[in-house]
């Protein structure tokens, strides 16, 4: 047996005969332990404030428990029922409901999943509401016949229909709604043209974000590449500017946009002064897209530019001039040799600006009009208004995976390793 | 790209500042013939590299003239002027590989696909680094990016180079190893180079001649070895080599030579450079390795020193005397077998002739 027959990875061994990487791990151990500990609270408060709440927001996009909850004997109950025919279902369901509704109306749950069924079909929140009244009086045999006439809504087998296929403890509901599509029984299908809504939202949102970063960048480019040449006590000064509105409140800047972009406002006053346009031409540039996107591309401007600022600031003059030494003008050499070893700032800035701009909410909401809202300002609604938490998250959770696709994409073209934030 | 005929420079009365207040080159004069290895030395701030970037087309010269085989091209843009420049850190462009940064200077002069694979590949061979052209500069060594930098800056057929400091971020033994290359590229293409640098080694080791600057002033513009042998100025003098410094009076003048007085009166035989007559100040400059100790002969200089300090440094020994009142005063023994046993402490006489001391002009 010759030497080379041995295994080729014989552990090494320290001097005392342990494994080296053992002994490795554990001289280790104790630095690592005390990262861990220093890192323990903000690790702690990112869980509780952060993780936490976007899973329990995400898994609220599925969670369809109240149905099962409230219902579990009509669910148990509809198991035997054929939904596709017109029959309505037997006796025992009727029973089973009114049971379930007796229970319910103790624990005031009924109005609660009207509420839940009245996103799939309209109607339910007055029935439920309606039938918890009425289960009261219900008694003896015929129950189906009582509940009934006390609602002729339980005679429609579509509401049947819709009970039977919301029974499941999770749904896809509200993903389809967030899709302006619904579930039937003979599948999913698209909801007629005129009630489609957050597609054309979702599209809208991706449109205005994009063009947003667009603008960002062409505007950005020429400052930086300005903040970047300058001598550092020039570029300093000018460096206060652009961050002079990180300084300034959101709000007080979008305000600012609404006093200049309005009807009567400073723009409009000024183009009417010069005669570029009529009194009665005054340009409409607020509560529509116009305003959104002038507004947001301002606001937004400085996380282009930062990021742009810092990677053209390591590239060294002398590019350029070995550039224009080997025959190269001055366009040529910005072209070929300068813009090249810019592009990982305006990847970072863009990845940057889009990611902003695509979840952005108090801008659109106060100069975007109806034409000019994006999805979150949907999403706040449901939440706030409609309280149709469900969709709210779906909607979330589809602009989330959004951009995780773009990120996706983003880094298989441009790699994300090219993306230099400073 | 053989190119048997360079370009010819000249500077006339060029000056240059940057505030309007300085003068970081003043007047400078200055005739490099075709096909010469012409180098800038000088300490930092002597305004060397600012003659290189008005050559270049970088700097605009505040005044004066710099002609190009005799045209004026203060006018012409850096693109325009067709000087190939290698720079302190290579500049070589990080996103394009090798190849891309050699072809560069090509495509932009509109030279067909073929052709400048061609060029390309020569000019690789030449620096062998035939198989790296498709390597990112920064997958190079320093010493590779040197090669590929001085390529790019050839590829193109310049009839003049520019060289600012290019060996300056490489190890000693790279450094040399590269001198010798570029000289020899230098040889084999005749192109005018000229070529920065503030070490006075490399401006020995690979000039034709060599323009010492300090302070905005071309102190001398010699050859090599005329420069360390016959140095002009104190400046020159201290800057180029090691050099022994006594400060004296000239006491009398006789045609070439002249006695000088110095410290602990005594009387030293010098050849007379700088000074014009009797009671000027001067400062005498003599090499370490021109000094005898114990000298066997008689010679036009011979005094007694006492032994400071011995530094053994293998091919040579050097010891640290005091002479006249400089207990700087450094003598270099060559390391012989039958050399005579020196110990520190010890009064010995030493001696030198008269044309190795320099009668300059006076330093404070």
């Amino acid at each position: 047996m010759t030497q080379l027959d041995m295994p080729a990875q014989a552990p090494v061994l320290t001097q005392d005969g342990r494994p080296l990487k053992a002994s490795l791990s554990r001289a280790l151990r104790r630095e690592k332990l005390r990262a861990f500990v220093l890192i323990l609270p903000l690790l702690a408060f990112v869980l509780l404030t952060f993780a936490a709440p976007i899973v329990d927001m995400l898994l609220r996009s599925v969670d369809n428990s109240i149905v099962p909850q409230t219902l579990p004997r009509t669910v148990v109950a509809l198991e035997l029922w054929d939904p596709q025919t017109d029959e309505l279902p037997e006796e025992p369901a009727y029973a089973a409901l009114v049971e379930d509704l007796r229970e319910a109306v103790a624990q005031k749950m009924h109005t609660r999943l009207g509420s839940r069924l009245n996103y799939e079909q309209s109607g339910f929140s007055s029935l439920m509401r309606k039938s918890g009244r009425a289960v009261e009086t219900i008694s003896g045999s015929d129950v189906k016949g009582q509940l009934i006439a006390a609602d002729s809504a339980w005679a429609d087998p579509q509401i049947w229909r819709t009970l039977k296929l919301y029974s499941g403890t999770t749904t896809k509901g509200y993903f389809l709604s967030a899709l302006d599509a619904r579930q039937t029984l003979d599948g999913v299908e698209m909801l007629p043209e005129g009630e489609r809504i957050y597609l054309m939202l979702f599209g809208r949102t991706l449109m205005m974000s994009l063009t947003i970063t667009l603008l960002c960048a062409l505007i950005g480019y020429p400052v930086a590449f300005l903040l970047a040449q300058l001598p550092m006590r020039t570029s300093n000064m000018l460096m206060i500017l652009v961050l002079l509105p990180f300084w300034t409140s959101l709000l007080v800047r979008t305000s600012a946009w609404k006093v200049l972009l309005q009807q009567q406002g400073v723009i409009n006053d000024m183009l009417v002064w010069i005669g570029l346009i009529s009194d009665g031409n005054r340009l409409v540039m607020m509560n529509n897209a116009t305003g959104t996107i002038i507004a947001m591309t301002h606001i937004l401007l400085p996380f282009m530019i930062l990021p742009l600022y810092s990677v053209m600031k390591t590239i060294s003059p002398s590019y350029m001039r070995a550039a224009r030494s080997l025959g190269a003008n001055d366009w040529t050499a910005f072209w070929r040799i300068y813009f090249p070893q810019s592009v990982p700032g305006i990847g970072a800035g863009a990845v940057l600006v889009f990611i902003l701009a695509i979840g952005y909410y108090i801008t659109p909401e106060l100069v975007g009009g109806t034409s000019g809202i994006f999805i979150s300002n949907r999403i706040a609604y449901h939440i706030s208004s409609s309280l149709n938490w469900g969709l709210a998250a779906a909607l979330g959770a589809l602009l989330l995976i959004a951009v995780l696709v773009l990120f996706y994409v983003y880094d298989k073209v441009v790699g994300i390793d090219n993306v230099k934030l400073g | 790209m053989a190119n048997n005929r360079g370009a010819s420079v000249r500077y006339e009365n060029v000056q240059k500042s940057y505030d309007g207040e300085t003068l970081v080159v003043k007047n400078l004069n200055l005739d490099i013939p075709p096909g010469e290895f012409l180098t800038m030395l000088g300490p930092s701030g002597s305004g060397k590299t600012t003659c290189l970037m008005m050559l270049a087309g970088f700097e605009p010269a505040t005044h004066g003239e710099i002609f190009l085989n005799n045209r004026p091209i203060n006018k012409v843009p850096p693109h325009k002027r067709g000087i190939g420049m290698v720079f302190q850190n290579y500049a070589l462009f990080p996103h394009m590989t090798v190849a891309e940064n050699l072809a560069f200077p090509l495509q932009v002069r509109g030279m067909s696909k073929a052709d400048q694979a061609e060029k390309v590949k020569r000019a690789l061979e030449m620096v062998e680094l035939g198989k790296l052209g498709n390597r990112r500069p920064a997958q190079l060594s320093g010493g590779q990016q040197q090669r590929v930098a001085v390529a790019r800056a050839l590829v193109f057929d310049p009839e003049l180079v520019l060289m600012d400091e290019p060996l300056g971020a490489l190890d000693k033994q790279l450094r040399e190893q590269m001198q010798y290359e570029i000289k020899h590229i230098h040889e084999n293409l005749g192109v005018t180079v000229v070529y920065v640098t503030h070490d006075q080694t490399e401006a020995l080791t690979m000039s034709d001649r060599v323009a010492v600057f300090n302070d905005g002033v071309i102190q001398q513009l010699s050859t090599p070895d005329l420069l360390y042998e016959e140095p002009q100025n104190s400046f020159v003098a201290q800057f180029i080599g090691e050099n022994n410094k006594l400060s004296g009076q000239v006491v009398s003048v006789d045609n070439d030579a002249c006695e000088v007085l110095v410290a602990g009166g005594v009387r030293l035989k010098a050849d007379k450079v700088n000074v014009s007559g009797a009671g000027d100040a001067t400062t005498l400059s003599l090499r370490p390795e021109r000094v005898e100790l114990a000298p066997e002969r008689q010679m036009d200089n011979m005094l007694e020193g006492r032994i400071e300090e011995l530094i053994y440094l293998g091919d040579h020994i050097r010891v640290r005397m005091t002479v006249c009142g400089n207990s700087e005063f450094i003598v270099k023994v060559r390391n012989r077998s039958d050399r005579r046993r020196l110990d520190a402490g010890e009064i010995v006489p030493i001696g030198w002739e008269m044309k190795d001391c320099k009668a300059l002009d006076a330093v404070a």
